[in-house]
C-alpha cells in the first residue's frame, strides 16, 4: 500500500507530524474545516441558549415546560406533558444512527448501502420538521384564556405574549374580570371549552348568556407569561429547525451525487462523512435545546 | 484502509471489522435512548410530584444537565468519530469549547444579579411577578387562630 510505504519513509527520516509532507491532524482539509465550522456554530447556538438562560434567571417566574408542551396530535385536550417532544427527540436520534450507517457504507464503497441509509436519514429529517411545524402551529393557534388588565382574553403563544403565566387562584378577581370582558373575547372563551354551539350561535348570544356559560373557578386561568419566552422559543427552535432543513437539503444533494456515481468516480465517499458530521451536529444541538426548553 | 485521495492522510488507523462496528452503534443507540428516557422521567417527576422551586428541584435539574452532557459526549465521540481522531485534533476542538465554562457562569450570574437588584429597588416588579402572590392572598383569607396574620 502506497500510504504505508510513505509512512515508512518518514520514519526513516525521523520526522514527526509537523515536519511537512503529512497531514498533522491526519484528516483531509474539508473535514477539518467542517469541524471548525461546527465549533463556531456551537458558539452561535451556545450564545443564544445562554442569553435565554440569562433572561430566565432575571425573572421571578418562568413558565413550566410541562404546562406549555402537553399536547399531542390527535389527542385533543388530553394533558400529555413532554410526550410529543420525546417522539421528536427519538426521531432525531434514530436519523443520526441511520446517518452513521450511511457514512460506514461509504467507507466500504457500498453505493447501495449509502443510498438506502441516506434515504432513511432524509425521511427522519422530514419527519422531525413536520413535527416541529405541527408543534409551532399548535402553540400559535391554540388559544388559552388569560387574566390581563382586569379582563379575560384568549391568546396563543406569540412573540407579543403567551398564556403561560401564574395560575390565578383569586376567584373574586376572576369573576370581576369576566364581567369586564367584552363580547368578542367572551365568544372565544365559551367556544374554547363548549363545542355544542357553533361560532355564529355564540356570537348572537347576549353577554349575560355567555357569562352564564363560563365557570371561572375551574378553568385554570393564568396570567400572561414573560414576553421573552415566545421570542426565545421560536428563535432558537426555529434556528435549529433551519439547521435541520439545510441538513436535509445537503443529504438530498449527497443522495443525488451518490446515485449519479460522482463518489464512485472520485474513488471515495468522504463527502458523505462531512454531511454526516453536520447532521450529527444538528442532533447534538437538539440535545441542548431539548434540555433548556423542555426539561429544566 | 488506505486513503485513496490524499496520500499524506493515513486514513482511520483504527479500522474495525463489521461486527465491532455494529456492536458499537447498537450500544451507543441504546445508551442515548436510555439517557433520554431517564431525563424524561426526571422531567415528569418534577411535574407530577408538584415539587416546589427548591434545592431538591435544582439538584434534579443538575442531574439532567449532566445526563445531557453525557449524551453530547457519546454523539461527538462515537457518531462523529472525534474519539478516533488524533489527540491534537481533539484538543483544537475541545479546548476552545472551555470558553463555555466562563460564558455560562458569567451570564447566568449576570441575569441573577439583575433579578436581585430589581427585587430590591423595583417594588412593582417584585409584587407583580412574585410566584407566591396568589398563595399568600389565599392564606390571608383563611382565619388562623393565634396567627400573626
Amino acid at each position: 500500500m502506497s500510504t504505508q510505504t510513505t509512512t515508512e519513509s518518514y520514519k526513516g527520516h525521523k520526522t514527526n507530524w509537523w515536519s511537512g509532507g503529512k497531514s498533522p491532524f491526519n484528516l483531509e482539509y474539508g473535514k477539518v474545516m467542517m469541524w471548525y465550522f461546527l465549533m463556531s456554530d456551537a458558539f452561535t447556538f451556545g450564545a443564544f441558549l445562554i442569553s435565554y438562560g440569562s433572561i430566565r434567571f432575571s425573572q421571578n417566574f418562568w413558565p413550566d415546560p410541562n404546562v406549555v408542551f402537553n399536547a399531542f396530535p390527535g389527542a385533543g385536550h388530553a394533558d400529555l406533558p413532554l410526550a410529543f417532544v420525546s417522539v421528536m427527540t427519538f426521531i432525531l436520534i434514530i436519523s443520526s444512527v441511520t446517518m452513521v450507517l450511511a457514512v460506514h457504507a461509504g467507507h466500504n464503497h457500498d453505493k447501495k448501502g449509502v443510498i438506502k441509509w441516506l434515504i432513511w436519514t432524509i425521511i427522519g429529517g422530514l419527519a422531525f420538521l413536520s413535527c416541529q411545524a405541527w408543534e409551532w402551529h399548535h402553540l400559535i393557534t391554540g388559544e388559552h384564556i388569560v387574566f390581563a388588565n382586569g379582563k379575560l382574553e384568549a391568546i396563543g403563544q406569540t412573540m407579543a405574549g403567551n398564556p403561560w403565566g401564574q395560575l390565578v387562584h383569586d376567584n373574586t378577581l376572576l369573576t370581576n374580570a369576566l364581567n369586564a370582558t367584552p363580547h368578542d373575547a367572551l365568544v372565544k372563551i365559551v367556544q374554547s371549552h363548549d363545542h355544542s354551539h357553533s361560532l355564529e350561535e355564540l356570537a348572537k348570544m347576549t353577554d349575560t348568556q355567555l357569562r352564564g356559560m363560563v365557570n371561572v373557578a375551574d378553568m385554570h386561568i393564568r396570567e400572561k407569561g414573560p414576553i421573552a419566552f415566545g421570542g426565545y422559543f421560536y428563535g432558537i427552535t426555529g434556528f435549529h429547525g433551519f439547521h435541520v432543513f439545510s441538513g436535509v437539503v445537503i443529504n438530498i444533494i449527497m443522495l443525488l451525487m451518490a446515485q449519479k456515481d460522482v463518489f464512485e468516480k472520485r474513488g471515495h465517499y468522504l463527502m458523505i462523512e462531512k454531511a454526516g458530521l453536520y447532521w450529527h451536529f444538528v442532533d447534538l444541538v437538539w440535545v441542548f435545546v431539548f434540555l433548556c426548553f423542555y426539561l429544566i | 484502509m488506505q486513503h485513496p485521495a490524499f496520500e499524506e492522510v493515513t486514513f482511520h488507523p483504527k479500522h474495525e471489522d463489521e461486527r465491532t462496528f455494529k456492536q458499537k452503534v447498537i450500544k451507543t443507540t441504546i445508551i442515548l435512548s436510555i439517557i433520554t428516557v431517564i431525563e424524561l422521567g426526571f422531567g415528569l417527576l418534577m411535574h407530577f410530584l408538584h415539587m416546589p422551586d427548591d434545592f431538591k428541584r435544582l439538584m434534579i435539574k443538575g442531574i439532567v444537565v449532566i445526563l445531557s452532557l453525557a449524551k453530547a459526549f457519546y454523539i461527538v465521540a462515537v457518531f462523529m468519530h472525534l474519539g478516533d481522531e488524533i489527540r491534537n485534533m481533539i484538543m483544537t476542538i475541545v479546548v476552545p469549547l472551555m470558553l463555555f465554562i466562563w460564558f455560562i457562569i458569567g451570564f447566568i450570574a449576570d441575569g441573577n444579579s439583575y433579578k436581585n437588584l430589581r427585587n430590591k429597588y423595583d417594588k412593582h416588579f417584585k409584587e407583580s411577578t412574585d410566584p407566591h402572590k396568589y398563595e399568600q392572598k389565599a392564606n390571608t383569607h383563611q382565619i388562623k387562630p393565634g396567627g400573626k396574620n
